[in-house]
């Protein structure tokens, strides 16, 4: 997103849409994103329940093609655009160059395989090989994920695994067929606080050593900002913010990614620091408020942002960062100093009101 | 003493394992809680934070009284309550509350947010008339955010963080001494999280309330509590206040717990060094003998910490904990906040 490169991305998904029509309506669960990814980045898709984070993903894996799905844009994919290829063609990418983690390593394993049989399954799904070359491959992923003693562990079954082991095999399943793009759904939301550690550290080192792209969804800004190059925030099925990890943590512009930010306790904030908590709820994906979807719950909302829809716009200094929000880009940094001097939401709604009266 | 509200010595609770049908034996015991001693302090928020399998949920359960301790005893408010039965026991319930993590399967779907709320008076014959029942359950609404004009409605017409607001209106309905919160904020979006937080800082501040507040996060816990006691395999190993707790970590497992947390700012250069835990949580059916920690522990001395169990005791600089070879200063993780 930030380098321009001489070669194509290797994923560029552009204006994607996924609509379910429902008896309650139509749900518009990913509505209009746009995003590229190198090879070899690291890209944090940030959101709340409900922001269409997962679905944007599994849609490029063909994985939300349902009888009531409307899917419209392009996502392409090393030359190929996701979205046409057939049931067969899917098929020999999935598991092959995308490969995919869940948050729940329990339900994606079969629970009357042995663990080798599995993966020994995955390797051979893609590549003619003979039984036994494919277990020892399946030895060599076990001891790259770090499950000690794989040879045993081959032969148990999931249920004999903890839950960061299980997360390490899915893992080593995902690693199979060295894909080039890892996507991860909430990986380690399931998995207790040091395992968690354990499970980004493992991401990170095999992202190093096998070169490919990692897509990493959550709803933990501390994950990301320990992970990803660079971050895209969602809400109500679109990015509203998109930048270099650094410039979202230190310089965001959208009044969403501020309340994000100023939601979440830090270990590192001195005590009795008040959390400032975004008011109201997400809003039905069914039902989105007209004009800005954020407007019920934007501090710095005016009567025009109810009307106009923003559009992702690039900031003018070539970062990359791209924000859609009303408010022009000088008044964005404005009230986001203020907020990061202390000022409450309140308080720093001044500037918005003052300028807006200016122009 | 008169400013704990609670005490809880050398508290035990195994949960025996069994095997075969007709003949059932005992073939082992899941020590869940082993030898717990703690105080709680009145008006203050005592966090206890730990990973799965700890026995912080036990903890919990075994203060409410939901289940009785093998050995140890728990006093509340200047009374052994550890065997408490009956009237006695009803009597304990109204002064301590729950507010539990799942805001869905903890309310009655088929009752009334009303009904729901007004529950505690019914049980304990208070408000009778029942106008004044009503007046009652619309103001505990108004405290904790919920438009009181839902009076009517069903718990599946309210989103996750509302009927969590639901749970902490019935819990405070019968005005108690205590309340006791088991991971009150882990199933809701970040953005209701906070708001819950919120809530219930102004609510003790407003209503003088002693909060238990048990949660895995160490974040959460650090913004919400005076004190922290820091539980690993049924024990505690650390208990220090919150401050303390973050710059002066005494317990290399809590050390380790702290540099294990995300912190949602970018490292200026590169990643960031932290101390990755190895290995998984022993079982706490057959836990460790002497130090539980020494397993995993990267300080732990062979012949000492495997066979001479530490006691929690006050350590130099920091809180109570209990290890032979508490962290310094210079060790902890704590260094890193200096970098935002």
């Amino acid at each position: 997103m930030s380098s321009a490169t001489t070669s194509a991305p290797l994923l560029q998904v552009q204006d994607l849409r996924v609509h379910f029509a429902t008896e309650d309506g139509v749900v518009k669960a990913v509505d209009g994103i746009s995003y590229d990814l190198e090879r070899g980045q690291v890209l944090g898709i940030v959101g709340e329940s409900g922001s269409g984070k997962s679905v944007s993903s599994l849609t490029i894996m063909g994985l939300s093609r349902a009888q009531n799905a409307r899917i419209s844009g392009s996502a392409i994919f090393d030359g190929r655009d996701m979205l046409t290829l057939d049931a067969e063609q899917l098929r020999s990418v999935r598991g092959n160059e995308i490969a995919m983690i869940f948050q729940d390593p329990l339900s994606s394993l079969h629970p009357f395989y042995r663990v080798g049989a599995q993966l020994v399954e995955a390797i051979q799904a893609h590549r003619d090989v003979p039984k036994g070359e494919a277990t020892d491959r399946a030895l060599e992923l076990l001891a790259l994920v770090g499950i000690p003693d794989p040879k045993s562990r081959l032969a148990a079954y999931p249920h004999e695994f903890s839950g960061g082991m299980r997360q390490r095999a899915m893992i080593a399943m995902a690693l199979a067929n060295e894909p080039q793009l890892l996507i991860a759904d909430e990986p380690t939301t399931a998995l207790d606080v040091t395992v968690q550690a354990q499970i980004l550290e493992l991401i990170g080192r095999l992202k190093d050593q096998l070169g490919m792209a990692v897509i990493i969804i959550t709803h933990d800004l501390g994950i990301v900002a320990e992970t990803a190059d660079n971050i895209a925030v969602m809400y109500g099925g679109r990015i509203v913010e998109r930048g270099s990890t650094q410039r979202i943590f230190a310089a965001p512009e959208h009044p969403y990614t501020w309340g994000l930010l100023g939601s979440i306790p830090r270990l590192d904030s001195p005590p009795g620091t008040d959390l400032v908590p975004i008011a109201g709820r997400p809003p039905s994906l069914i039902n989105l408020p007209d004009g800005c979807a954020f407007h019920p719950r934007c501090p710095y909302v005016l009567p025009r942002h109810r009307k106009v829809t923003p559009e992702l716009v690039a900031v003018a200094d070539g970062s990359g960062h791209a924000v859609a929000c009303l408010l022009a880009h000088e008044t964005r940094v404005r009230v986001w100093r203020e907020l990061r001097s202390g000022a409450l939401p309140e308080d720093a709604r001044e500037v918005v009101v003052t300028e807006a009266q200016d122009g | 003493m008169a400013d704990n509200l609670v005490q809880v010595r050398d508290l035990v609770k195994h949960f025996p394992l069994t095997q075969g049908v007709v003949l059932r034996r005992q073939v082992g015991a899941v020590h869940a809680v082993d030898g717990l001693s703690f105080d709680v302090r009145r008006g203050e928020t005592l966090g206890i934070v730990g990973e799965t399998g700890c026995g912080k949920s036990t903890t919990a359960r075994l203060l409410l009284r939901l289940i009785d301790a093998t050995s140890g005893t728990i006093n509340f408010d200047g009374e052994d309550i550890t065997t408490a039965r009956g009237t006695h026991l009803k009597r304990l319930r109204r002064e301590m509350q729950m507010i539990f993590q799942d805001p869905y399967s903890s309310l009655n779907p088929r009752q009334t947010v009303g009904t729901i709320i007004a529950e505690p008076f019914a049980i304990h014959g208070l408000n009778a008339g029942k106008g004044e029942r009503k007046r009652a359950v619309q103001e505990l609404m108004d405290q904790v955010g919920l438009n009181v004009e839902h009076y009517n409605r069903y718990p599946h017409e309210f989103s996750g963080g509302q009927r969590q607001r639901i749970g902490v209106a019935r819990a405070t309905a019968l005005r108690p001494k205590l309340i006791i919160a088991d991971e009150p904020v882990s199933a809701l979006d970040v953005s209701i999280q906070a708001q819950i937080l919120t809530l219930l800082r102004a609510l003790q501040r407003d209503l003088g309330l002693t909060i238990v507040f048990i949660a895995h996060d160490l974040s959460v816990v650090r913004h919400m509590c005076d004190r922290i006691a820091v539980m690993y395999l049924g024990k505690v190993v650390e208990l220090a206040s919150s401050d303390e707790l973050y710059h002066h970590a005494r317990h290399p497992y809590t050390g380790a717990l702290l540099s294990a947390v995300p912190v949602p700012a970018p490292p200026a250069s590169g990643r960031r060094r932290r101390e990755i835990l190895y290995g998984d949580v022993p079982s706490p059916t057959n836990p460790p003998p002497a130090c539980r920690f020494h397993t995993r522990c990267p300080r732990a001395v062979k012949g000492r910490c495997d066979v001479d169990e530490p006691p929690l005791g006050l350590k130099p600089g920091g809180g109570l904990a209990a290890c032979h070879f508490p962290l310094e200063d210079s060790d902890a993780p704590a260094a890193r906040s200096a970098r935002a």
